[in-house]
């Protein structure tokens, strides 16, 4: 029987929000330092500087990048030859509750969405699992922002919109969203599945590195056209214009019924704080 | 070049920053979000006397991280402003004269900017570490029950901001 200890899932999910919220990984930065580079806009320019910068501070002085600590979303792939005689989701959210008091991060989490209790510690986390084949257990961590998040949508399209349909709307999310959701934007589309699935791809779509591409032809293609498109919006950092709305275009896709196309945006800010670790399971 | 500005901020200098502008804030500043505005406005509303005296003064949209044993604040930048749309005309009517958040406002905003002869600045969002250097101390003045969304006040040494809406109701946006 292989299992993996639970003070160590509880460390790993600690130290990846701690590090994730203070350092932004190397992929990102570099992003940022091209967009520097070809952006011509003054201002656009002058933003985009601030936040290399501030990046740096935050690394260097151990601050966080942004204030907005986030509301934890994990994706976690459990080997299949794994067993746990605890509740994993309760180690993942103990492992929150620690990393947020000790790094001294914000707790942004209420209890219920009306009464707007603050549950003082960032739990719970959403946790979303799949299996996967061996003996690994695979924890993919975002501190997801709420302004971000706020400016995300879903539609349910016809299948009759296609292609440009889908385009259409995710430039319209984008313009529409303006400097809110802190431009320049990782974008994730989800298309296809259904209603609640496609929601799920988009935000997986985030989750993937910034520089890699689908394997996907078909959405490999969409991702390339739509990062032009919406770096020709003009919207630009923090919605002040220039040519660097976007860092990034994702797309994630899965078979849909005959009469839907479900397209889901999930918009990651420039912050784009992210962690994965892979533990090993060892005999119990 | 950045404008430098000081705390109270004039009528004659809120008239004369004009739409794009850098400035550099210093002296005192305080912080209200989502909550914090609810509550003023409620408590304002039912006679209650203001948590504190906002006329002339400078709200800013924010719910830091909290601060590091030696530090003054935790990481400080705005938060998005549209959610106190709803709040921030009943507050200029009372007084209150300089907004500081990130992004868009409504229109019906923009409007009660000109009217009010206010101004909205914008900060940068996500660089908190980045403004967390200018804030010199921080003290919670009110509703310390809301944590990250208390009222503090801050004193702030060339926080940096761009006019984003100014008293003629130019937008940046």
């Amino acid at each position: 029987m292989l299992t993996i200890e639970k003070v160590l899932v509880i460390d790993s999910v600690k130290e990846m929000i701690m590090e994730s919220t203070v350092v932004l990984d190397k992929t990102v930065v570099d992003k940022l330092l091209f967009a520097y580079d070809s952006e011509k806009s003054v201002l656009a320019k002058s933003v985009l500087e601030k936040i290399i910068q501030n990046q740096e501070i935050a690394r260097t002085e151990n601050i966080p990048l942004c204030q907005d600590t986030g509301l934890v979303v994990c994706f976690v792939e459990v080997g299949r030859n794994l067993h746990f005689d605890y509740d994993l989701s309760e180690a993942i959210n103990e492992g929150v509750r620690r990393g947020y008091i000790e790094g001294y991060l914000r707790k942004s989490v209420v209890a219920h969405p009306l009464k707007r209790v603050n549950t003082k510690d960032n739990t719970p986390a959403v946790i979303h699992y799949d299996f996967i084949p061996g003996n690994e257990l695979k924890i993919h961590l975002a501190p997801k922002g709420g302004g971000s998040e706020n400016m995300s949508a879903l539609k349910m399209l016809s299948p009759a919109d296609g292609r440009e349909g889908i385009i259409d709307f995710v430039l319209k999310t984008i313009k529409d969203a303006g400097g809110r959701p802190c431009p320049p934007l990782i974008v994730g589309v989800g298309i296809g599945g259904n209603f609640e699935h496609v929601a799920y791809l988009a935000k997986k779509a985030i989750f993937r590195q910034i520089d890699d591409a689908s394997s996907v032809m078909e959405d490999r293609l969409l991702e390339e056209e739509l990062l032009d498109k919406i770096n020709k919006l003009d919207v630009g950092p923090m919605g002040l214009r220039g040519a660097t709305t976007a860092l990034a275009v994702k797309v994630e896709s899965a078979p849909c019924h005959i009469a839907s196309l479900p397209v889901a945006i999930n918009l990651q800010c420039h912050s784009a704080r992210k962690k994965e670790v892979t533990l090993y399971g060892k005999k119990a | 070049m950045e404008r430098k500005l000081n705390t109270p901020i004039s009528a004659d200098v809120i008239k004369s920053l004009k739409v794009g502008e850098e400035v550099l804030i210093s002296g005192i500043i305080y912080t209200a979000r989502d909550a914090a505005h609810a509550n003023m406005v409620k408590s304002i509303s039912n006679n209650s006397a203001p948590p504190f005296d906002f006329v002339g003064q400078i709200i800013y949209y924010v719910g830091p991280t909290p601060a590091k044993p030696g530090r003054a604040i935790g990481s400080c930048g705005p938060t998005s402003s549209y959610r106190m749309d709803k709040f921030s005309p009943f507050l200029m009517e009372k007084g209150l004269k300089v907004m500081i958040g990130k992004g868009e406002r409504s229109d019906e905003l923009i409007k009660e900017i000109k009217k009010q002869k206010a101004v909205y600045l914008i900060a940068i969002g996500g660089i908190g570490a980045l403004l967390s250097k200018t804030v010199q101390s921080s003290e919670v003045i009110a509703y310390p029950k809301l944590d990250a969304e208390a009222i503090r006040k801050l004193t702030v040494v060339d926080f940096p901001a761009i006019v984003a809406i100014d008293s003629e109701g130019n937008s940046i946006f």
